[in-house]
């Protein structure tokens, strides 16, 4: 009977090294060591045996079992692992095809710039305000010290729609707009983005355009600190690297003022043709509100200052994105969007 | 303002070139546009003289001119009509680069070689007028004098470099040479050598002539005409003015005329007081400053009889109008050759009123400018001793006596500046002796106190009035870089968005999110473009638009759109999914009284379909993906948009448009155009909506409540029915759901198939259903009880056929 079990392992063995799938190994199992096979059947004859040579052969079939398992275990095992093997070279994909399109829309560059410009003053503690861009004569000129027949209402050409009541030419109205609606509150920190209109159409102007207004009033603001908030907001649109400087200019609604410059972010500083050799490109205009401003707005100049700035959004976007034209901004066309 | 360096050295003393001196105005807040340099392009053009002429022999367009230039006797073939032999011309040699970018070399016209060119005016970047009238139309004739052989440059004088002021309207003094050169000298600390007439508020009787006794003025409108002062000459002898002065009045962009003119022009420039002579011999009586009577006329030195009307000032004698006050003398009273005895204006005339006049007449001039920008009301009779000296100089007339009407002088302010204050403005730290330097370079008079300075503001700088004028005069002449860097005081907390603010934010992210472009399109458009999209009758028109296409608010964003739909088409741009928010325009008035209402709307526009790509199936850009679109909105915003079938409308397809609400308020609509508007654009089809974003912000969910998430399992059933094809997919989901309970959790549209084998008037729609209870888990009796009884009812209400 031994010679049954170890011709029963002799074959199994020969079997299960020959197997090639999980399959025929689960049927070798079931034939050998199932409860109906070969090596089990050997227990049941056990009865025909002595009981002196029971445990012996119990012993035998035991050890030939767990033999077989162990071999059958390792077969399997292998088995497996060529299967696996199989599956990875079989599922192996093509990794250059583009992944899966996923839906994705551009945003204009535009508002893309405004909403940057928000949040890096939303950083700095500033509110935003806003204002209609249908205005009256009184908001857009009168109460920014531009009284009508001032020659300098001439720098901005508008569309009028009575005498009265025109499409706002610069964002400035909200200061004063702001000012009423927050009186007697200190500070005041805002900004004011939109859309304004002036009579021009070239490369370099559109007709209707937008800018982003600032203004902070309080106790004790000075021009020093213009410069400062300016040098943050420089840094953080164009770069660390940025310095800005001021020259003296003109705003009927400021007194001092300043145009405001950062050194160019395109050539450092050292002179290329965007900041056409000077290492400096203007980007916006700035003062410290004029006096007759702050009381229209119902402010005691001699308690308060502040400052004011304002900057055009198309201009800054040109210089971020090195737009050459600015009509493209207008034009709509897919293949522009597409690039923001 | 054209400032020529040659002059203004002769006013202060700079060593500065061109280049360095705009750096040095421009960092003091007088920007400078350009520098030009007026001898560039004239190397190797020289003065020639036409020996002899004849017509080319293949051509009378053409002559041939042997052509003296000293150096050699040239052949120049040319095709303009207006030599003579003997003219004076311009010659551009070989080698040349004229101002206009031309490089001259020998030419062959027809078979003769050209040994270089024949230049007009206009090549050389010139006035005609600094030829002879012949001129006009062909090869710049020059002087009989010029010199032949001499380089043309040196001859016209252009040695100079020209500075284009770029004036803000606070400094309308730097349009006088003097007024530049103190501010040169305020800048750079240069010595000025100034004319005495520059002194204008100083002066007193030094014009060292009698009144006038036989010349009366009488200024009727004193507040449009706050003086007149006049100088009488006799003996006039009207001849070109001298070279020099010619050169500097091309160099300042004016044109020469005559000794007299230019005089009046030359002062003009020099001391920033538009001047007028007039014949006096043409004068009736008493010169009149007055307003133009109602249908009075007037023949302008441009020969063009002007309508006047009655708020224009007129210089009048007693019989009619002598000249248009500020912008143009009559051509009545004009300088002739002829004329003897002179009348020499020098007036203050309001802004306002000569702005209003040359506008309307369309004329403008260096002294309307002027007038404009405003003059210093002291400096007329200082001009005029300015113009006494020049005539006398140069022998063109013999002043004789002067008048000087006066109706207001306003007075010299004195403006205080503290110290103190300057320093708590600027953020730095000034010293008394900081100020009193600025106001000793401005040149100011002032008298010092405790802390700060009294200033008497001299007569030319009207700019200067209240404090914080002479703390920028302080900034600007210390240096802005003397300004530290700081941050205002205070905590800077975090600044925040409204929540309206915030919602339009999430608004613009989310229909990105989905795959649609952001456009940006002008507020204004053409009439008619919005027809029944917007309101018509509710549009606003601007009163001077820039063209006719942008004459009209928008009352609608869609049209718009449009128009960048089929602009993207016409590029092949064919797959177009695009959104916008922006404002329309509303009036309920005819003629506006109060700002009109702006409100914010959000459109959608597209056609084709998605990009192909290799692992999906384009998604059509129709009215399902549009609708999708919406409801995405409403997922952001956890709100639930209603649609009513729109069948009536011309604008849209009637079976695929909708209006949407948002529950009993319409905010909008939706739909494919119509095939004859998408037509209008040439487009095969569209799908566009637009919606009113103002109730989206007001509705829109701020919190989200959190369900639970159930605990026993869902039983999933899938119900197909064939229902009539017009039954809305809505109403059968509707029906379902009431009829399921609160057992019924959900239940979603899978499928919509029409074709066989579904007879042709119906449809087979195609529901998941998912029954789950948060108490217990349900059984499938009770389950298979629920939707037979959705069934019956369904069958019931759509006469529906339940397909296995
Ligand atoms: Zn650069």
């Amino acid at each position: 009977m031994k010679e049954e079990v170890s011709r029963i392992e002799g074959q199994a063995l020969a079997e299960l090294a020959q197997a090639g799938s999980l399959e025929e190994l689960q049927d070798i199992k079931v034939r050998v060591l199932g409860k109906k096979g070969s090596l089990t059947a050997m227990l049941k004859q056990m009865g025909t045996l002595s009981p002196e040579e029971r445990p012996a052969l119990g012993q035998v079939v035991n050890e030939t079992r767990d033999r077989l398992e162990q071999a059958w275990a390792k077969a399997a095992q292998s088995l497996e692992k060529k299967a696996l093997a199989l599956r990875l070279e079989a599922e192996r994909l093509d990794i250059s095809l583009p992944g899966t399109m996923l839906p994705h829309g551009h945003q204009h560059p535009l508002t893309k710039v405004i909403e940057e410009i928000e949040n890096i003053f939303l950083g700095m503690g500033f509110r935003i305000a806003e204002g209609p861009e249908i205005e009256t004569d009184y908001y857009n000129f009168e109460a920014l010290n531009l009284p009508k027949e001032h020659p300098a209402r001439e720098m901005q050409d508008s569309f009028y729609i009575t005498e009265e009541i025109l499409l706002r030419t610069q964002t400035s109205p909200v200061q004063i707009r702001a000012m009423e609606k927050l009186y007697p509150e200190l500070p005041i920190k805002i900004i004011a983005p939109g859309k304004v209109y002036r009579k021009d159409d070239d490369a370099t102007h559109s007709p209707m355009f937008h800018q982003v207004e600032g203004l902070v009033i309080d106790k004790g603001i000075r021009m020093s600190d213009l410069k400062g908030i300016l040098l943050n907001f420089s840094r953080r649109m164009f770069g660390p690297s940025r310095e800005i400087r001021l020259r003296p200019s003109f705003f009927p609604f400021t007194e001092p003022s300043a145009e405001v410059d950062v050194s160019c972010m395109l050539c450092g500083g050292s002179g290329c043709r965007t900041c056409k050799g000077t290492g400096w490109i203007e980007i916006l205009g700035s003062g410290m509100v004029h006096p007759r401003v702050l009381e229209m707005g119902g402010y005691d100049p001699k308690e308060v200052t502040g400052f004011a700035f304002g900057m055009g959004v198309e201009r800054i976007a040109m210089l971020k994105y090195g737009i050459e034209d600015m009509r493209l901004l207008f034009d709509n066309d897919l293949r522009f969007l597409r690039q923001f | 303002m054209k400032v020529s360096l040659e002059w203004l050295r002769e006013l202060v003393e700079i060593e500065l070139n061109g280049e360095e001196l705009a750096e040095t105005l421009t960092r003091g807040g007088i920007e400078v546009g350009s520098v030009e340099s007026l001898s560039e392009g004239f190397d190797n053009v020289v003065i020639g003289q036409i020996k002899e002429m004849e017509i080319h022999p293949d051509t009378d367009k053409l002559w041939l001119c042997r052509v003296n230039t000293g150096a050699a006797v040239l052949t120049l073939v040319t095709g303009a009509q207006n030599l003579l032999v003997g003219d004076k011309v311009p010659v551009a040699l070989a080698g040349a680069e004229l101002p206009n970018g031309t490089v001259i070399g020998e030419a062959k016209f027809r078979g003769i070689v050209s040994q270089g060119m024949l230049c007009s005016a206009e090549e050389l970047l010139l006035d005609q007028g600094v030829g002879l009238e012949r001129s006009e139309g062909g090869i710049l004739i020059l002087t009989p004098e010029a010199p032949l052989g001499e380089n043309l440059a040196d001859f016209l004088g252009l040695k100079d470099s020209v500075l284009d002021l770029e004036l803000y309207p606070n400094r309308p003094d730097c349009l006088a040479m003097v007024n530049v050169a103190r501010e040169v000298s305020s800048l750079t600390g240069a010595q000025v050598n100034l004319p005495q007439w520059a002194q204008a508020e100083k002066l007193g009787d030094e014009l060292d002539l009698p009144q006038a006794q036989d010349v009366k003025i009488v200024i009727d409108e004193p507040e449009l005409c706050w003086r007149y002062a006049g100088l009488i000459v006799e003996d006039v002898k009207i001849e070109p003015a001298p070279e020099w002065m010619q050169r500097r009045l091309r160099a300042a962009g004016v044109r020469p005329i005559n000794n007299i003119v230019d005089i009046t022009n030359y002062c003009m420039l020099e001391l920033g007081q538009p001047l007028h002579a007039f014949d006096r011999d043409k004068i009736n009586g008493a010169v009149h400053v007055r307003r133009a009577y109602a249908g009075e006329v007037l023949t302008t030195l441009d020969q063009v009889e002007r309508k006047l009307e009655t708020d224009m000032l007129l210089i009048a004698d007693e019989k009619s109008g002598l000249g248009l006050a500020g912008v143009m003398g009559g051509l009545d009273s004009e300088v002739t050759p002829a004329t003897k005895r002179l009348l020499v204006e020098a007036a203050h005339f309001a802004g306002v009123s000569i702005r209003r006049t040359s506008r309307r007449l369309g004329l403008r001039s260096e002294a309307s400018n002027r007038f404009e920008k405003g003059i210093n009301p002291y400096g007329a009779r200082a001009t005029l001793g300015r113009v006494r000296e020049l005539l006398v100089e140069t022998g063109a007339g013999r002043p004789i006596g002067y008048v000087d009407e006066v109706s207001y002088l306003p007075p010299l302010p004195e403006v205080s500046v503290s110290v103190s204050r300057t320093g708590d403005v600027l953020g730095t730290e000034v010293t008394a002796a900081d100020v009193k330097d600025v106001l000793d370079r401005l040149n100011f008079l002032y008298t010092e106190g405790q802390d700060g300075f009294a200033v008497k503001i001299p007569s030319y700088r009207s700019d200067i009035q209240i404090e914080e004028d002479l703390i920028e005069e302080v900034a600007r002449l210390t240096g802005y870089e003397r300004i530290p860097t700081t941050l205002p005081a205070g905590d800077l907390t975090q600044g925040m968005r409204t929540l309206s603010q915030e919602i339009r934010l999430r608004l613009r992210q989310a229909l990105i999110r989905v795959g649609m472009n952001e456009v940006l399109t002008y507020s204004f458009t053409r009439p008619g473009a919005d027809r029944k999209w917007g309101k018509a009758e509710q549009a606003i028109v601007l009163m001077n638009p820039l063209r006719e296409e942008l004459s009209v608010m928008r009352t609608s964003l869609s049209p718009g759109l449009l128009d960048v739909a089929a602009r993207n088409l016409s590029r092949r741009n064919t797959n177009i999914a695009i959104f916008e928010i922006g404002n329309v325009y509303l009036s309920e008035e005819q003629t506006l009284t109060q700002l009109p209402q702006e409100q914010l709307r959000l459109a959608a526009l597209a056609v084709g379909k998605s990009e192909r790509h290799w692992l999906s199936i384009p998604v059509d850009y129709d009215f399902y993906f549009l609708k999708g679109v919406i409801e995405e909105v409403g997922r952001e915003f956890g709100l639930s948009f209603n649609y009513k079938a729109l069948t009536e409308e011309d604008l849209l397809h009637p079976g695929r448009s909708v209006e949407v609400y948002l529950g009993d308020e319409k905010i909008g609509f939706l739909g494919e155009l119509h095939p004859l508007v998408a037509k209008e654009w040439d487009l095969e089809r569209a799908v566009v909506f637009e919606l009113e974003v103002q109730p989206l912000i007001e509705q829109a969910g701020t919190t989200v409540l959190v369900g639970a998430i159930p605990r026993f399992p869902a039983v999933q059933r899938d119900l197909a029915l064939i229902v009539s094809k017009e039954t809305p997919a809505a109403a059968v989901m509707a029906k379902i759901r009431s009829l399921g309970g609160e057992l019924l959790q959900e239940v979603e549209i899978f499928d919509v198939y029409t074709g066989k084998p579904v007879p042709e008037d119906r449809k087979s729609l195609a529901f998941s259903l998912r029954y789950q209870s948060l108490a217990r888990t349900l059984t499938d009796e009770e389950v298979n009880e629920l939707n037979s009884r959705i069934l019956e009812g369904i069958q019931q209400e759509f006469a529906a056929e339940w397909r296995k």
